[in-house]
């Protein structure tokens, strides 16, 4: 045999150092209070109203951005598919080069653009209109959030897609069925794992992102992981912000096994 | 028909992917510290970019701990994968799900979760705790990315070897290595590139007083957007697109000539 059990040693070490006990250690803080003792408070303050209504936006603005995400990517995913080799290369080369650039940088961008003094105003301005308040709104954050994880809607999708034997849909078509008949019967369903790894990439950043809110929402729209983020570094309360990380915790096994339900090859496309 | 419609697609889905890249591009040769207003061309923006001694800090950090985490996690990846492959498959599964959890995790819990670890154990925070956490959300992508090279072929092969009469080391090193190179190699550079874009993992795990480029920008965007920055993202474009290019003419001609052979 090539292999001997001792070579995995490091690796369960660093299991053990880097994840469980750093997960074990946010269990604990969340069920302890700042006295001591056991306690569900920091759980259950996850029902007062600020925070109730941040998880709540939160969801929602998750769900817009990974549904427009969705919409726009399919179509992409398709032209990619059906286009010649040497072209196929170099749209998916375009694809990718954004997300080498650095997420905080592309998020600034567009604060660059939406700002009171920026770019889409100073066009605005320029045809005779009234400035818009741009920044500072949750379409705001929809759209960093769109921009910032598209990419990952779309490499996922255009990979099954990619894979789908012609054939299938040219049977499909020859039995006669219509084109919607095919994209409903065929099409997306052998798509389905790559929209179920697409969906996940970008709601579970979405969901749990402070950063886009932070630049594109001047401070004043507080999503769940801003309120998450403030309790560790600006009121310093561990227990609390591990109580409201188990929550969060909640939501994101949650959807995630949601959508394995609709994929049947667990999570094989992931990466 | 058609094809005009998915060709006006394709542009407007660039458009929306590169405008806002191209204006930062565009301000970043601006006189003026305006958004808005073309003032004439300089390049004090990038003078100032490379003056800045905690800009030029961040980018040493960044990328020494971008390959430090990716060494480490290379080497604790593929020996795992190695090791795992003689356990039974309860076991194995067990470590895989154990080994998706950061993968799948978000990272602000991740990063969550790792602050506290160093506060437990008081390791204090800085240039180690971030090393080392970037390193644990890097073995899960090496681990991945090695995993489906080692196969039964891999095994015949080294017991041919064997029984040949070269020795397990030697064995290893002719057979077993150059089997798992490519996804060894797939492996670095997707950590190394995770490591260099993280920011969220190294804001919760970094102490006080170090920054990677990512949390520099963090930190000078609170404050208020200067043109530095747009210099800033001009040169990692311009990085990106030449490696991107690089490693594209690279392997189509790799594919020539595999296809020649």
């Amino acid at each position: 045999m090539v292999a001997k059990k001792r070579f995995a040693t490091p690796f369960i070490i660093w299991i053990i150092a880097g994840t469980v006990i750093p997960l074990a250690s946010i269990a604990y803080y969340g069920f302890t209070s700042r006295e001591g003792g056991f306690t569900f408070a920091n759980i259950l303050a996850m029902f007062q109203h600020d925070h109730m209504q941040a998880l709540g936006l939160s969801l929602l603005l998750a769900v817009i951005s990974t549904v427009i995400c969705l919409v726009m990517a399919f179509p992409m995913a398709m032209i990619l598919r059906e286009s010649k080799w040497g072209k196929q290369g170099f749209l998916i080369f375009v694809i990718i080069l954004p997300m080498w650039m650095n997420f905080l940088l592309r998020t600034m961008a567009w604060q660059v653009l939406l700002e009171r003094q920026g770019v889409i105003n100073a066009l605005i301005t320029a045809v005779g209109l009234p400035r818009q308040e741009l920044m500072n709104t949750p379409g705001a954050i929809v759209l960093g959030m769109v921009y910032d994880f598209l990419p990952f809607m779309i490499l996922p999708i255009y990979n099954t897609v990619s894979k789908i034997d012609n054939h299938l849909i040219e049977a499909a078509y020859d039995l006669g069925a219509s084109k919607t008949m095919t994209y409903a019967r065929v099409i997306i369903p052998l798509t389905v794992p790559g929209i179920v790894s697409g969906v996940t990439m970008v709601f579970i950043p979405a969901l749990t992102t402070f950063v886009i809110s932070n630049m594109l929402g001047g401070g004043k729209i507080n999503l769940i992981g801003n309120i998450i983020e403030q309790e560790f570094t600006v009121n310093s309360n561990w227990y609390l912000g591990s109580g409201l990380s188990l929550v969060m915790m909640v939501f994101i096994i949650a959807s995630m096994l949601l959508l394995q339900k609709f994929d049947k090859t667990g999570g094989q496309n992931l990466i | 028909m058609k094809k005009t419609l998915g060709r006006i697609y394709v542009l407007l889905i660039m458009l929306f992917l590169y405008l806002p890249i191209l204006t930062l591009i565009v301000l970043s040769f601006n006189d003026a510290k305006s958004m808005s207003v073309w003032t004439g061309f300089s390049l004090h923006w990038y003078a100032e970019l490379f003056q800045s001694r905690l800009m030029m800090g961040a980018i040493v950090n960044t990328f020494s701990i971008a390959i430090l985490a990716a060494i480490i996690a290379t080497v604790v990846g593929t020996m795992a994968v190695i090791g795992m492959s003689a356990m039974k498959p309860r076991q194995e599964n067990t470590l895989m799900a154990f080994n998706n959890i950061p993968m799948l995790n978000a990272d602000i819990v991740t990063g969550i979760a790792l602050m506290l670890f160093f506060l437990m154990v008081s390791w204090p925070r800085g240039y180690m705790s971030i090393l080392f956490s970037h390193t644990t959300f890097c073995i899960p992508y090496v681990i991945l990315s090695v995993r489906p090279r080692l196969n039964k072929n891999t095994d015949r092969l080294f017991e041919a070897a064997l029984d040949l009469g070269a020795s397990e080391k030697y064995a290893f090193r002719k057979i077993v290595i150059p089997e798992l190179k490519p996804g060894i190699m797939t492996g670095f550079l997707l950590s190394f590139t995770m490591s260099v874009d993280d920011f969220i993992i190294t804001y919760f795990t970094r102490g006080a007083g170090i920054n990677t480029i990512s949390t520099l920008i963090y930190s000078e965007v609170k404050i208020g957007i200067r043109p530095s920055l747009f210099a800033l993202s001009t040169i990692i474009f311009v990085v990106a697109l030449v490696v991107l290019i690089t490693v594209n003419v690279h392997q189509s001609r790799a594919d020539k000539a595999l296809s020649a052979a």
